[in-house]
């Protein structure tokens, strides 16, 4: 039987954790992630979990924490946003090359400079090349249905990878929405315990963890590495497989909104699809053959899949909520446009950078995007290809 | 059962031959010591701060450790060795493991009193169960002999290099043993590997099984940063004692103890001529640099004897 409940973002988390009662969790305050610790060291007064809570002095220690504690053999979790994940940088490094499976629940957010305390995808997105799975969350109830995927996704001995489980800061993460939560055995069973095949406490045999890696052995290891997030794609596959047969909620790659036949189609990652799933339905109403596509998994890039998904469109707006300053686009852009480069057929793409710092992105913001692609569609041109959206003054210039 | 060296060198190593840290290198007279102290039937994790250490001992795919050990970066292993502690706690609750283990963090001066400093004053004030021993070697010898917070004044180092305007370090040591003290924790001490190596075993015995969080600080001189003779190391710490720079000492839950006092103090320069990172302090017109080191070693072993009273 399923709970229906109403529950923040960093509820939902929060709530998945206690379900799960990881063995350790290291964290440190930082908004807008703060509510996931503090709601889980209430679980620890009240004496409902058994996890070790490690209120340590920095981002960068928590996650320190969380290696060693993994390395030993424990369940380790964490959670962060913006300067603490940028803080813990070299350290997200570490976890992935060590093969460990952490579970980091990224609330994003905006990275500094100016300091803003808004989502954006700056902070998950700079983390991108870190090794990590990174799987992000529409609203509530896919950041708690993530969650509760994570674990049986990265602790599968083929992938061994740490995993970052992201929702948008404030939006997803301060809203409250109905959701459907599953029984704590449901989940128990589900998640099931962490069995790894080497540890620093085993008692048979000793293990050194984080060694030396001159250039005969470096490229081997990161090669393990890349294979192991080759092997990630299918671990999804099959947990959102078994999470839907659960809960009746299934999870793949990306979700595609009525793209079937869609002529013009918006790729976009996390709760801005909630405001493209109305745009597109207002436009479909209109006779326009508007489509949209979610990316779920953005580590592995589900580069072939989207491939094929956008091969039926004439033209692609891709979105990025992150500038990468590259004067070409940002990375989900450069990503798209890679992996349609192999494909037959090549729809016209404008890369948009939008939302930054919280900045809105309104139905109308949406239609601004479509009626773009269906200008280049007639003009067949998508130039310039690479746009900012709702920003005061005009786009750039010199491009 | 009093300290017998003989037998103690009997027990199996638990840091072996083979791995690659120069002749004569106090670090690894360091690490041999501090694990002696360890009863030969409990576990250990070994925690290392990134280093010399590091890089010569754990060169995949060799590991001179017997113990459980990881290294994960060169300013976090305190905060490393906290979660490996909190996992063994969580894990023993939740009775998946039945070992005694104990928790041992390895780091020089740089990883302990510069960038690892911050990692380490958390995982001290939380009270884990682990011990951080610094292997004081006064200066970043992995990459070669750069100064840190530990580097004594007027020492030559490749980032303060004695130069015509300049005479090597300007600042004094920083008192790293005393910032470990003001934290409160049960066991703090200061040490090196004097004769037959019985204070370091001591304090690295009270250190590993005094429940909670303790430091030991072992200056463990280094032959290619302080231009020395490889086989004089002897020589150089029992002059680092017996001059007062380097004073043996602990705080047991807040109380000072002096566990050596040499029997007759001697002057500075002893020490300091025994090393080539100090030579220039030697020449004609640079006596001010003897004396101004031997006024600030006073003043610190004054000041650590009141404690001591």
């Amino acid at each position: 039987m399923s709970i229906r409940e109403r529950l923040s973002g960093n509820e939902a988390v929060a709530y998945a954790m206690r379900q799960i009662d990881p063995d350790v969790m290291g964290a440190f305050p930082i908004t807008p992630s703060t509510e996931i610790p503090q709601i889980y060291s209430r679980y620890i007064a009240d004496g409902l979990v058994g996890t070790e809570f490690i209120a340590v002095e920095s981002e960068h220690s928590a996650l320190s924490t969380c290696i060693g504690a993994e390395a030993a053999g424990a369940r380790a979790v964490t959670a962060t946003s913006s300067a603490g994940l940028a803080f813990m940088w070299e350290l997200l490094h570490v976890a992935s090359s060590s093969r460990l499976p952490i579970t980091l629940a990224c609330v994003c957010r905006a990275l500094t400079g100016p300091i803003n305390i808004n989502n954006d995808h700056s902070d998950s997105m700079n983390a991108r090349d870190a090794g990590w799975i990174q799987i992000y969350a529409e609203n509530n109830q896919e950041a708690y249905d993530n969650y509760l995927q994570a674990m049986p996704i990265a602790e599968r001995s083929e992938v061994r990878l740490p995993i970052m489980v992201c929702q948008d800061g404030f939006i997803t993460s301060h809203s409250v929405e109905n959701i459907e939560l599953l029984e704590d055995e449901t989940v128990k069973a589900f998640v099931g315990s962490y069995e790894p095949e080497n540890y620093l406490l085993k008692h048979d045999n000793p293990l050194a963890v984080g060694p030396y890696g001159v250039s005969s052995y470096y490229m081997e290891a990161k090669m393990a590495q890349a294979q192991a997030m080759v092997c990630a794609k299918q671990a999804i596959l099959e947990t959102g497989q078994r999470f839907g047969d659960l809960s009746g909620r299934y999870y793949g790659l990306f979700e595609a909104y009525r793209m079937e036949d869609a002529e013009t189609a918006i790729v976009l990652i996390g709760s801005s699809a909630g405001t493209a799933r109305v745009c597109v339905d207002r436009l479909r109403a209109q006779g326009r053959k508007a489509g949209m596509v979610k990316v779920r998994v953005y580590r592995p890039f589900p580069g072939e899949e989207l491939a094929d998904a956008l091969k039926g469109v004439k033209a692609v707006a891709v979105m990025d909520k992150c500038e990468s300053f590259s004067t070409h686009g940002g990375p989900l852009g450069a990503e798209v446009r890679s992996a349609l480069y192999d494909a037959s057929v090549h729809p016209l793409l404008i890369n948009y950078v939008y939302g930054l710092g919280g900045r809105d992105f309104a139905v109308t913001d949406c239609e601004t995007v479509f009626n773009a692609l269906d200008e280049a569609v007639a003009a067949d041109s998508a130039k310039p290809v690479y746009r900012h959206l709702g920003q005061r003054g005009g786009d750039l210039s010199g491009l | 059962m009093a300290y017998n060296l003989k037998q103690e060198l009997n027990k199996p190593e638990r840091f072996l031959g083979g791995h690659r840290l120069c002749a004569g290198c106090g670090c690894g007279i360091t690490v041999r010591a501090v694990l002696r102290a360890l009863k030969e039937e409990d576990r250990a994790v070994i925690a290392n701060a990134t280093g010399c250490l590091e890089v010569s001992s754990f060169m995949y795919p060799y590991t001179a450790w017997q113990d459980s050990y990881i290294h994960t970066a060169f300013e976090n292993a305190a905060a490393t060795c906290s979660g490996v502690e909190a996992a063994y706690n969580a894990l023993k609750r939740r009775g998946k493991i039945d070992d005694t283990y104990k928790f041992i963090t390895f780091g020089g001066d740089g990883g302990t009193y510069d960038i690892g400093l911050q990692s380490l004053s958390g995982a001290m004030e939380r009270g884990h169960d682990m011990v951080y021993v610094c292997y004081d070697n006064e200066a970043y010898m992995n990459t070669g002999i750069q100064r840190s917070s530990s580097t004594p004044r007027f020492s030559d180092s490749t980032t303060t290099p004695v130069g015509a305007v300049q005479q090597g370090k300007s600042q004094n040591k920083k008192n790293l043993t005393e910032i470990m003290v003001a934290h409160g924790i049960p066991y703090v001490a200061q040490t090196t590997f004097l004769g037959n190596l019985r204070d370091l075993h001591e304090k690295s015995r009270k250190a590993i099984y005094t429940p909670g969080a303790a430091f030991l600080n072992v200056l463990s001189p280094c032959p290619r940063g302080w231009r020395y003779p490889a086989e004089d190391i002897a020589a150089v710490v029992k002059a680092a004692v017996d001059c007062c720079v380097w004073p043996m000492f602990e705080v047991d839950h807040g109380v000072y103890h002096l566990t050596y006092e040499p029997r007759r103090k001697l002057p500075v320069e002893k020490y300091l001529r025994l090393q080539g990172r100090f030579a220039h302090c030697f020449k004609s017109g640079n006596e001010w640099m003897i004396e101004q080191t031997q006024q600030w070693v006073d003043a610190q072993w004054e000041a650590l004897l009141e404690k001591c009273e």
